[in-house]
């Protein structure tokens, strides 16, 4: 089934993101199916230089930014707001980097989610704190090298498995998306619109520079997380309904994670040995998310 | 005839949000502040008061919400103490930054560690320089009072400044005084509905708090402090206008027999309070003492301060807090005040109750017994285990 994506653009040119980033094609998306009655909200992350500056705004809703930390309970707080002094139906958007997220930002979002606050969280994750130049966070997966995670001895750790985390508050609804697949974002958007509560958003966004690709392989780079099942597509509604929605099943089976892998300089130093072990790692993840979604 | 109920400074302080139609709170509980959210969540479920109320799991986040709903144009209310203030203070400086008039209740208790409870003005001034108005109470009716008042003023174009009402745990927190209860027509007509010049609005769309070069961030802190220049202007019509219906009259200080007085002291909240029956025994016995407690801390109040204290041959100042290697926070402010005048009286810096012991009448005629028989110093300790 083909989606319409709506036309109307809700953000101008001329704003400052960096060639082919990914945050700034998410943002894009979103808004043109959220549409103008949104509010949105801005923690510290690219977005927060992306809009600006002063007295500039890219964006064509009205915006908050907020302090690191608070992108879920500044939202919260927005959506109260409306509710007593404005329009109870606006739509109150919490839009924030992997590190807002991941990171510092994650008690807040806890606490939002907890209470079931009527609003949108996103995490537009670019897999580090980018704005920043290149910092790991807890969204950098295994064995990439950051300015803190430097080659001679890069991540040692897992990606954080935040949506899972998220899953256990029991939220409405929570949906993964890429921006390589901007008609699924849209239908998962449209449903989200629909849902009254917390509604969990978590989009795939190559970050050029960050990455060390090319800025016209953002795409590229962003089909093959899905296709290798890097960053599989689902749905997870109530916490506990998953759905997988891979865009092409069939052309997706058994692509293994090598050229995705190889394609990126910040894994440019990784052997065989550690691409195989990312590749056991993704397999087990794919396997489980297939057994929680009774595939 | 009024309506009078018995209230803790706490509950007083929810009756002050409910006379005030708040429409979002946001807290999260301390003590000794819990009361105050507490009566007003049953408010809100009970129908008292229709407002949201944000149950969040931090102060950190009380003030992020509150900050999010004050910029899409509600009434907002919060309260903390102590270690929830300090963990607001990166929101503090947000609230001022974006121009929003949140009010706060904020019960003095001093910092840990080591874990206490009680009352110390240390964590409230320590925010001094975040650009709250602060505004430090010594009544239960002062407390009740100084919500309405808070939102007139905070609220005004000219100010858009958020506001802390400060009071004494336990001292005033919990001790029940009688409270007149203003009549909420009267309230009304007092305190319109929150009107911002700009707010999160998705018909007239803008955005709040974007990236800013030193082009123009320089311009926005001199606005900050014209609004606090502007805001003793409308401190006082808020006050004149406040006595003139409900008949209770507020300055930026309170003078207590500080006309022909010779040695004045300078105190804040229940000390001050206190220290009157001090001033009458000292009085009984010949001694020409006067008593200035200052209500405003944020906006200093200069010009009130300098008229009052010009002709005194000694000044007190009592505080109860400390600036580690600095001394007392309101005796510098005090002295700073009387750099220019002519007449230069000598400033003693008091440190006493520190940590909530109690400053009793007697402690305070001790003080002016020191003052008469040595010479100022910037810190002298009082009944402090040396």
């Amino acid at each position: 089934m083909i989606y319409t994506i709506p036309q109307k653009e809700l953000i101008n040119p001329g704003h400052l993101a960096c060639q082919g980033c990914g945050g700034a094609l998410a943002l894009r998306t979103v808004l043109k199916t959220l549409g103008e009655n949104t509010i949105l909200t801005f923690p510290a992350c690219c977005w927060s230089v992306i809009d600006g500056p002063f007295p500039y705004s890219a964006v064509k809703v009205p915006l908050f930014h907020t302090a690191f930390e608070t992108a879920a309970v500044t939202a919260a707080g927005v959506k109260a707001g409306v509710k007593k002094a404005q329009d109870p139906n606006t739509i109150s958007v919490a839009w924030a980097g992997d590190g807002g997220t991941f990171d510092i930002g994650i008690q807040a979002l806890s606490g939002a989610a907890e209470r079931n606050e009527d609003m949108f969280y996103f995490v537009y994750d670019n897999e580090a704190y980018m704005n920043t130049g290149v910092q790991r966070s807890s969204a950098t997966p295994k064995g990439a090298w950051t300015t803190t995670t430097p080659t001679q001895s890069p991540k040692k750790e897992r990606k954080k498995d935040l949506v899972s985390i998220i899953a256990a508050h029991a939220v409405p609804y929570i949906a993964t998306a890429c921006v390589a697949y901007p008609e699924d974002l849209t239908k998962k958007l449209e449903k989200a619109k629909k849902i009254k509560g917390f509604k969990f958003f978590h989009i795939f966004a190559p970050c050029p520079p960050g990455w060390k690709i090319n800025p016209q392989d953002t795409i590229r780079i962003a089909k093959m997380a899905v296709e290798n099942k890097m960053f599989p597509l689902f749905e997870i509604e109530d916490g506990e309904k998953y759905t997988i929605n891979m865009p092409n099943p069939k052309k997706e089976k058994n692509v293994p994670v090598n050229e995705y892998i190889l394609k990126q300089g910040r894994f440019r130093h990784l052997k065989e040995d550690d691409i195989n072990e990312i590749q056991a790692f993704v397999d087990k993840r794919w396997e489980k998310l297939k057994k929680l979604a009774e595939i | 005839m009024s309506t009078q109920k018995v209230l803790m400074g706490n509950h007083a302080l929810s009756w002050g949000a409910v006379t005030s139609r708040v429409q979002v709170i946001s807290a999260y509980p301390i003590t000794p502040q819990t009361q105050v959210v507490e009566l007003l969540s049953e408010m809100c479920t009970d129908g008292t008061l229709d407002a949201e109320f944000i149950k969040v799991e931090s102060e950190h986040s009380a003030m992020a919400a509150c900050i999010g709903a004050s910029a899409a144009g509600a009434r907002t209310f919060t309260a903390t103490s102590a270690q929830g203030l300090a963990l607001m203070h990166e929101m503090l400086h947000w609230a001022v930054g974006g121009r929003l008039p949140v009010v706060m209740g904020n019960i003095n208790r001093a910092m840990a560690p080591p874990w206490t409870i009680w009352t110390e003005q240390t964590d409230s001034l320590s925010q001094r320089d975040t650009g709250w108005l602060q505004v430090y109470a010594s009544s239960n009716q002062e407390v009740y009072d100084s919500v309405l008042m808070a939102y007139k003023i905070a609220e005004n174009r000219k100010v858009s400044l958020p506001m802390m009402i400060v009071l004494d745990a336990f001292f005033l927190s919990h001790t029940s005084e009688n409270v007149i209860m203003i009549d909420q027509n009267k309230a009304d007509a007092y305190l319109p509905k929150y009107d911002p010049e700009f707010k999160l609005d998705v018909k007239n769309p803008h955005t709040f708090g974007g990236l800013t070069t030193p082009d123009w961030y320089m311009e926005l802190r001199y606005n900050i402090q014209k609004g606090m220049d502007d805001s003793y202007q409308v401190i006082r019509d808020a006050q004149s206008e406040f006595k003139s219906v409900f008949g209770r009259d507020y300055g930026m200080v309170e003078e207590y027999k500080c006309e022909d007085a010779d040695v004045i002291l300078v105190g804040m909240a229940t000390a001050a309070s206190t220290g009157k029956e001090s001033i009458d025994i000292l009085r009984n016995k010949g001694v020409k003492a006067g008593l200035l407690r200052i209500r405003y801390f944020r906006p200093f109040p200069f010009e009130d301060v300098r008229r009052v204290l010009k002709n005194a041959k000694q000044i007190l100042v009592l505080d109860r807090n400390l600036s580690p290697g600095l001394g007392g926070i309101t005796f510098q402010e005090v002295k700073s005040a009387m750099y220019n005048e002519k007449n230069k009286p000598p400033i003693y810096g008091f440190i006493m109750g520190l940590g909530g012991r109690d400053i009793t009448v007697e402690s305070i005629t001790n003080l002016f017994e020191h003052a008469k028989k040595n010479d100022p110093q910037d810190i002298i300790w009082m009944e402090v285990k040396k």
